[in-house]
């Protein structure tokens, strides 16, 4: 397959985190996650660094296939779980406290998951056993990491739906999941995760699934979790104003790599990348008043087979013929600093980049 | 058309409005559907499931009527019923000046020109075994349509328009991205030019850049084929992009419907409110604004057994003795706004008098910051004075506004107080809110 030999040619050089020494608690290095298919190697994470302090809250941002569940579903291990696990190749490197997770024996990852990582996803009710309560759900993921009796496990099963806003937790831990209601799941989710308080909190487009009102609830409640239990929260989602809202750095993804990291202001007062601009304009905001047409990105998400060559972005973005040269299409663009904490992959010079978000982007938004 | 002097005559204000002289497409009277429970063995009714409960609305030629409203309210049984694909249980529908509501299977064949359907699931609305031809074909075929310079002609001129390629004619479903599917599911619907499209979440299930494509292109499509558009979705931006007209749906109810700008700048009911202050917006600045929002408490209540009174009334802060027992009708506070509420934000009170807070609505206060409590009750007096000001210009329709611009600033105190006496007077709010 041609594109197996590419792959060796494409390893850019690992970018280091703000803090090499690994004094971060999720220290994420060129994390490469490829699955091998009949049809060709699907490079879903290609080259993905990043890092997370405890207390803080990343979220990564993208379309749908540009990698961002593969990269938390990789973080927790679970791609290498059962059948899947002979069908897919990993490299780089995933610290967690002080531990590097691609290498570790599988014992030794899942003693780390649910205890020290937990992960919320976006459908409760399929990622819930219908045949049993939510309460003996929790029960059985307390028990996993403490050794206590049931009678004891239930008492901080209740006490946790209780945390989490579920009314008359008593009476409701012996529901089954089709009882709840989609936002109640979602809390009970919450719950059953954070029951072992874990260090590191990855919830999987945890809203998208819900009503506005009830996404305001679970927000909330995710953020003042996170300030009791100080855990470091990884949330991914597409939602630019979850965004807005909830993070301290964002990561936007494209095709399996990443192509903007920053605080969240930097990323949307002063955006340094062409696919991110799309992404601001072509939101409609309902804090406008504005008849005017959305700024779509034209053309479609790149095949995770066939990424283009050069700046993956390139076939869709409308100023890839300004730097000289064939340089978009040729040369994989590296994530370059552009400003303190804040990274851009992209060929165009600074001077360009900000004269076009000044000039013609950031008044149309 | 007839039916155009009746709407007038039942919606005066509604001349204030710009699409007003416009005529009316479709028009709906206290439209019910409910959905029977049956049990036992004989199957005997035990209940139903009341998803439309009693709406009326009428969309205008060349207008976009958005509706709103959390998972479960009834918006999309509405599109369904007001299509026709469903039959309702009560109220009537009239096309065109016609009563459609009863018509039969083989009556409502040569409508179904004129009224087409997009829908959500771009994956489930095509059939996998049939080309991009034959699906954006079978309207014609169905219909007996023989277009000029031939079906096939036409529907690559079809694909052409929503941003296809012409070639694409012979492919399947799965070789097409969701963008690409939902543009599919577009052209079919507007191959026989209909003059009522009723899109149920067109766009929710595509990515934001994606989605951005597809609302254009409805733009455009209705400025080139003069298209009249029912758009239902859950995602408020959206829906204040597209949308001249809006309606907020609740359990099965309108609670409010109104023209874009009102709706957004100044909801009246506090249900809309709410709904709207939930949406987080894409800017970071904003989060200190965040006080401003309002937390509903719980989830909708159940379609079958839906409260007595005011259906919102469990969940509303504002909510009274009165919201309990008496159902507010939709009224039309404002031009162009109608709202079913007692008690308005941004408005005068309907029911002053009744302060009793529920217990319930005492719970919902506390979730709301003394913030919103103090700016309702401001907003409400600086509003209504506005209103009375303008009222002499814009006749009758705003009197109640004008005689009740004083008693509303008091009226509407009460509820802020009622919960937290700390929620301060209307005179010094605005100091407090810009602290926090």
């Amino acid at each position: 397959m041609t594109e197996l030999s590419k792959t060796g040619a494409a390893v850019g050089e690992p970018v280091k985190g703000p803090s090499d020494g690994s004094t971060a608690f999720l220290d994420v290095r060129d994390l490469k996650v490829h699955f091998p298919t009949d049809d060709g190697l699907v490079k879903s994470v290609d080259g993905l660094s990043f890092s997370l302090e405890k207390g803080k809250t990343l979220c990564i941002v993208g379309e749908s296939g540009s990698g961002k569940s593969v990269t938390s579903l990789a973080v927790m291990g679970l791609h290498r779980l059962g059948a899947r696990g002979k069908n897919v190749r990993m490299s780089g490197e995933i610290w967690l406290g002080g531990k590097e997770l691609i290498s570790a024996e599988p014992d030794e990852v899942r003693r780390l998951r649910g205890r020290e990582m937990a992960m919320i996803f976006q459908d409760p009710l399929s990622a819930m056993h219908p045949y049993y309560t939510i309460g003996s759900q929790i029960v059985e993921a307390y028990r996993v990491h403490h050794d206590v009796n049931k009678k004891t496990a239930r008492k901080r099963a209740i006490e946790m739906l209780d945390r989490v806003g579920i009314p008359e937790p008593g009476k409701r831990v012996d529901n089954y999941p089709h009882e709840f209601s989609g936002g109640m799941r979602q809390r009970a989710m919450i719950a059953m995760a954070l029951v072992n308080n874990p260090e590191l909190l990855i919830a999987d487009e945890p809203t998208t699934a819900l009503d506005v009102t009830v996404q305001a609830q679970i927000l909330d409640l995710i953020r003042d979790l996170q300030k009791e239990f100080g855990s470091a929260v990884v949330l991914i989602t597409h939602d630019l104003g979850v965004v807005a809202e909830i993070a301290d750095d964002v990561l936007v993804m494209y095709g399996g790599r990443c192509v903007e990291r920053g605080s969240v202001d930097d990323v949307f007062e002063r955006p340094q990348h062409p696919y991110t601009w799309g992404l601001l304009g072509s939101m409609p905001r309902i804090d406008r008043e504005t008849s005017e047409r959305l700024i779509p990105v034209k053309g479609q998400p790149p095949s995770l087979i066939n990424v283009p060559s050069g700046c993956a972005f390139h076939p869709r973005c409308p100023y890839a013929d300004i730097p000289k040269g064939d340089v978009t299409r040729t040369v994989r663009p590296e994530l370059q600093p552009v400003g303190s904490g804040h990274f851009s992959a992209c060929h165009l010079s600074a001077e360009d980049r900000t004269r076009i978000w000044t000039e013609e982007i950031a008044p149309k938004l | 058309m007839s039916e155009t002097k009746k709407s007038d005559a039942a919606v005066p204000a509604q001349a204030s409005a710009p699409a007003a002289e416009r005529e009316v497409l479709l028009k709906v009277e206290g439209l019910q559907k409910h959905f029977p429970i049956r049990k036992g063995v004989l199957q005997r009714q035990v209940g139903a499931v009341k998803a439309v409960d009693g709406i009326d609305f009428e969309v205008r030629k060349g207008e976009t009527l958005g509706v709103v409203g959390e998972s479960g309210c009834g918006k999309s049984t509405m599109g369904r019923v007001i299509t026709r694909l469903q039959d309702p249980t009560g109220g009537s529908i009239h096309f065109e000046g016609k009563d459609i509501t009863r018509l039969n299977t083989a009556g409502m064949r040569p409508l179904r020109r004129d009224i087409q359907m997009i829908f959500q699931d771009p994956y489930g609305s095509l059939n996998p075994r049939h080309t991009i031809g034959s699906i954006v074909s079978a309207p014609f075929r169905l219909q007996g349509v023989e277009p000029e310079g031939g079906v096939k002609k036409e529907v690559q001129r079809l694909l052409e328009l929503v941003g296809l390629s012409p070639e694409h004619y012979n492919r399947y479903p799965h070789e097409f991205s969701g963008g690409q599917r939902q543009r599919i599911g577009i052209a079919r619907a507007l191959a026989l030019k209909p003059k009522l499209v009723v899109a149920d979440e067109p766009v929710s299930a595509l990515d934001v850049s994606i989605q951005a494509q597809v609302v254009n292109l409805m733009d455009d499509l209705q400025e080139e084929l003069g298209l009249t558009y029912v758009i239902i979705a859950h995602d408020l931006s959206v829906v204040r992009h597209v949308s001249d007209r809006i309606a907020v749906m609740y359990l099965g109810k309108i609670v409010e419907l109104a023209d874009r700008t009102s709706l957004y700048e100044a909801p009246m009911h506090p249900y809309t409110k709410a709904l709207m202050s939930a949406v987080p917006v894409p800017d970071p600045k904003r989060r200190g604004a965040k006080s401003e929002r309002i937390l509903l408490r719980g989830d909708v209540p159940s379609p079958i057994a839906p409260p007595p009174g005011c259906r919102f009334h469990t969940r509303c802060w504002k909510a009274t003795e009165v919201c309990r027992t008496v159902e507010p009708p939709l009224l039309e506070l404002r031009p162009g706004q109608r709202v079913a509420c007692h008690h308005p934000e941004n408005f005068e009170d309907q029911q002053p008098q009744d302060t009793v807070l529920l217990t319930a609505a005492k719970e919902a206060a506390e979730l709301v910051a003394d913030e919103v409590l103090a700016e309702s009750a401001q907003t409400s007096a600086a509003v209504a004075a506005e209103v009375a000001a303008v009222a002499p210009k814009t006749g009758k329709a705003a009197e109640p506004a004008a005689e009740a611009s004083e008693p509303a600033a008091e009226a509407s105190e009460p509820a802020a107080e009622a919960p937290e006496p700390a929620a301060g007077k209307s005179s010094d709010a605005p100091a407090e809110g810009d602290d926090k």
